[in-house]
C-alpha cells in the first residue's frame, strides 16, 4: 500500500449507466481504486469495482443466535430452574409457549446488531466529517476515485472515463475534499 | 449503455424529473419556511395532543375508575384503540420490507412516510396498555422480568399479554432501525444542501458523514436487504401475537383459530387505509404529485380489495364455525353480536370493511383520490369498530345472565381517543418538517423505470415479451 500519499484521478458521471461500465473498465485495467461515490444505491457497482459481498450477514446470524439463546436460556431459568410452577402438572419447559418470546429477541438483538455492525463496517459516527469528492455528489453525481499509484496511466484513464461520458475529469491531491456549498455553481454546469 | 428499459413498464415518477430535480422538489418542504396548511395542521393537531395529555393525566390521576368499564366488560376503548393503532402500525413495514423483497419498485415513494407511520402509530398503541395499567409508574415492575422487589418472582413467560410487551417493543425498536438506516443517505444530501450551521450540525450528526462511497453502499444494500428479511416475519408476528392476547383465551368470540392470519389481513387492510388518508394529504399540501402517482394510488386501492376481501372472509368463517362446532356459547355469542344490544357496531363494522372496498373493483374509482379519500376513512372507521365488536361484544354478555351489562364509554375514554390521533398526527407534521418525506435516495435508482415506455405496446411487441428478459443484443437488464 502506498508509502507516499498518492494523488487521486477523479472521474464525475452524471448517469448510473455510464458510471457502472466506466468502473468496470478502470478494474479491468487494473487501476487501484481509492473508492466511487454514489448518491443512491446502483445495484451491481459494488461487484464492477471487485468488492466482495458484505461480512454484515455474518454479524446478524451470530447476533441472531445470541439472541436466540438469551430468551431460550433466560426462560428456562426463570420457569424450570430458578421458581418452577406446578401448573396443572404442565411442563416446566414448555416450548411452544416460548416461541414467541425467543423470535421477538432474535429479531430484536439480530437487528440492533445489524445496525451498529452496519456504522462499525462502514466506519461512520455522529460528528463524523464528511469527505465528498465533489460537492453533489449526494444529490445526482457519481465520482470515480482511481489512485495514482504505479499502475496507473493516466492517458488511458482519461481515455476510459471520456468514453463513458465523463463531465469532468482531473488529479487532485490526496487530502482533497469538496465543499457542498459549491453545488449552486455546478448546477449551472448543467446536467443533462 | 448497457441496460435496457422495458417499453412495457410505465415510468414510477411523472414529469421527466431529473435526479436534481428530485432532491430538490422533496427537501423543499424542509427548508424555507413551513406553508400556512401546515402551521394549520400542525397546530390543531397539537391542541387535540393537548387534550391527550390533560384526559390521561386525569385518568393517572383519578384512576381508571373514569372509565366506563364495569365488571362484565373489563376492555373497552383502552384495548380497542391498542390494537387499532397497532393495526395501523403495520402497513409501512409491509410496504418497506415486505414490498422490498418482492420487488415492488413502486414503494420507493411511499415507504419513508408509511415507516414513520408505523413508528408513530406504533408509539400510540403502547401508550394504551400503559394507561389501562392504571399505576402506570410502577408498570415497570409488571412487565420487565427481573429479579424484583418481590422476592425472586417472574414474569409469566407463557402469557401472550407479556409477550405482546416483547413483541411491540421489538417492533418499535425494528421499525425504527429500519427506518432511521434508510433515511441516512438522504439525510447527508439535506446535510449537503444546508446553509445554516445549526442544520449543518443536526442533519450532519445524524447523517453520520455518509458520503455515498460504494464501500460503504455494499454494506448497506445487504444490511437493508436483512432488515427487510428480519422485519418481514416480525410484521406477521406481531399482530399474529396480539391476536393471540384473545385467542388463547376461552371466552367465545375471543376463542378462534383464525385469529391470527385474520388479524394480520385486518391490519394490512387498516395501515392502508391510513396509508392512503395520509398520503393524499401529503401528496396534495407538499405538491408531490409527480411521486405519489395515480399509480401507487391504485396499487394501493388494489391491497384494500384483497385485505378487506380476506377479513370479509374471516367474518364468515367465524360464522361458519359458531355453527358448525356445535357449541351453544360460541354460536350465542355470534348471533349476539349481529342482532344484540351492539348490532349498530357490527353492522357498521361490515358495511365499512367488507361493502364499501369493493366499491374499488371499479378501475375508475381506484384513480380517484377524493374517493379514496372518503374510502380511506370509512376503512379507519370499520378497523376500529372491528376491534370494538370483537372486544366489547364477546365480553358484555358472559356466561351469567345475571351479570350481563351494556358498556357506555365515558367522555373522557373518547378524549383519549380523539386525542391520540392529536398525538398521531402532531409528530406526523412534525416528521414532514423535519425528515425527507420521500425517500428520494431510492427514488432517483428507479427513475430510469419507464423511460422508453410506450403505451401503443407496438415497440413492446418488437422488443421485449417480458419485462425481465432482455432484448436481442443487449447484454444485460435493468435491476434499478
Amino acid at each position: 500500500m502506498p508509502k507516499e500519499k498518492n494523488k487521486f484521478f477523479l472521474g464525475v458521471f452524471t448517469d448510473e449507466d455510464d458510471v457502472k461500465p466506466a468502473t468496470q473498465a478502470c478494474a479491468d485495467a487494473d487501476f487501484t481504486f481509492h473508492d466511487v461515490f454514489a448518491p443512491y444505491e446502483v445495484h451491481g457497482l459494488d461487484r464492477a469495482m471487485g468488492l466482495s459481498q458484505s461480512k454484515i450477514t455474518w454479524v446478524t446470524f451470530l447476533c441472531g443466535l445470541m439472541g436466540t439463546t438469551i430468551a431460550l436460556g433466560g426462560m428456562s431459568y426463570v420457569s424450570w430452574w430458578d421458581w418452577p410452577l406446578n401448573i396443572g402438572g404442565k411442563s416446566p419447559f414448555p416450548l411452544p409457549a416460548f416461541i414467541p418470546v425467543t423470535f421477538e429477541l432474535t429479531v430484536l438483538i439480530g437487528g440492533v446488531c445489524t445496525m451498529m455492525g452496519l456504522f462499525a463496517l462502514c466506519r461512520i459516527f455522529p460528528g463524523k466529517k464528511a469527505r465528498l469528492f465533489h460537492p453533489r455528489v449526494t444529490d445526482d453525481r457519481f465520482v470515480i476515485v482511481i489512485e495514482v499509484d504505479e499502475d496507473f496511466d493516466e492517458a488511458k484513464c482519461r481515455e476510459i472515463f471520456t468514453r463513458h461520458n465523463a463531465e469532468e475529469m482531473k488529479l487532485v491531491d490526496h487530502d482533497y475534499a469538496a465543499d457542498p456549498a459549491d453545488a449552486e455553481a455546478s448546477v449551472e454546469g448543467g446536467a443533462a | 449503455m448497457g441496460h435496457v428499459y422495458s417499453p412495457l413498464r410505465k415510468p414510477l415518477v411523472d414529469g421527466d424529473k431529473s435526479m436534481h430535480d428530485i432532491t430538490h422538489d422533496v427537501c423543499r418542504s424542509i427548508e424555507g419556511k413551513p406553508t400556512a396548511l401546515w402551521w394549520y395542521g400542525f397546530l390543531v393537531s397539537a391542541a387535540v395532543l393537548g387534550v391527550f395529555l390533560v384526559v390521561t393525566g386525569w385518568t393517572l390521576y383519578e384512576g381508571i375508575g373514569v372509565w366506563g368499564l364495569n365488571k362484565t366488560v373489563g376492555w373497552g376503548f383502552d384495548i380497542t384503540n391498542f390494537v387499532f393503532w397497532v393495526g395501523i402500525g403495520h402497513a409501512g413495514t409491509l410496504i418497506s420490507a415486505v414490498l422490498h423483497l418482492f420487488r415492488q419498485k413502486w414503494r420507493t415513494s411511499i415507504n419513508r412516510s408509511a415507516e414513520a407511520m408505523t413508528l408513530f402509530a406504533v408509539v400510540c398503541a403502547g401508550l394504551f396498555p400503559l394507561i389501562h395499567m392504571g399505576r402506570l409508574w410502577i408498570g415497570f415492575l409488571w412487565v420487565a422480568p427481573y429479579p424484583n422487589l418481590r422476592g425472586p418472582l417472574w414474569v409469566n413467560f407463557r402469557s401472550p399479554l407479556l409477550w405482546d410487551v416483547f413483541a411491540i417493543s421489538t417492533y418499535l425498536t425494528i421499525s425504527a432501525v429500519f427506518w432511521y438506516i434508510g433515511l441516512i443517505p438522504d439525510l447527508a444530501t439535506v446535510r449537503d444542501r444546508a446553509k445554516h450551521w445549526a442544520r449543518k450540525l443536526f442533519y450532519g450528526t445524524l447523517a453520520q458523514g455518509w458520503n455515498g462511497s460504494v464501500r460503504n453502499w455494499n454494506h448497506y444494500e445487504k444490511a437493508y436487504m436483512i432488515f427487510a428479511g428480519l422485519a418481514t416475519p416480525l410484521v406477521f408476528s406481531v399482530h399474529s401475537i396480539v391476536s393471540m392476547d384473545f385467542a388463547t383465551s376461552v371466552i367465545p368470540g375471543w376463542h378462534t383459530t383464525i385469529f391470527p392470519p385474520y388479524f394480520v389481513a385486518g391490519a394490512i387492510f387498516s395501515g392502508f387505509g391510513m396509508v392512503l388518508t395520509l398520503l393524499l394529504i401529503a401528496r396534495k399540501t407538499m405538491r408531490l404529485e409527480s411521486y405519489i402517482t395515480l399509480d401507487h394510488l391504485e396499487s394501493m386501492g388494489k391491497v384494500i380489495i384483497l385485505t378487506g376481501s380476506m377479513v370479509g372472509l374471516a367474518y364468515g368463517t367465524e360464522f361458519f364455525i359458531a355453527w358448525y362446532s356445535g357449541s351453544i356459547y360460541e354460536s350465542f355469542a355470534f348471533i349476539n353480536r349481529a342482532t344484540g344490544p351492539f348490532a349498530w357496531s357490527y353492522w357498521i363494522m361490515v358495511s365499512c370493511n367488507v361493502i364499501s372496498p369493493q366499491t374499488l373493483w371499479f378501475r375508475k374509482l381506484r384513480r380517484n383520490p377524493w374517493f379514496l379519500f372518503i374510502l380511506s376513512i370509512f376503512v379507519n372507521i370499520g378497523m376500529w369498530f372491528e376491534r370494538f365488536v370483537i372486544i366489547v361484544t364477546s365480553l358484555h354478555r358472559d356466561y351469567l345472565p345475571s351479570s350481563w351489562s351494556y358498556y357506555y364509554p365515558t367522555t373522557i375514554e373518547v378524549l383519549e381517543l380523539v386525542g391520540s390521533f392529536g398525538l398521531f398526527f402532531f409528530l406526523f407534521f412534525l416528521f414532514v418538517r423535519v425528515m425527507p418525506a420521500v425517500a428520494f435516495g431510492e427514488v432517483k435508482g428507479v427513475l430510469k423505470m419507464g423511460k422508453n415506455y410506450d403505451p401503443t405496446g407496438a415497440s413492446a411487441k418488437k422488443h421485449v415479451p417480458h419485462d425481465d428478459k432482455p432484448a436481442e443484443g443487449t447484454p444485460e437488464v435493468s435491476h434499478a
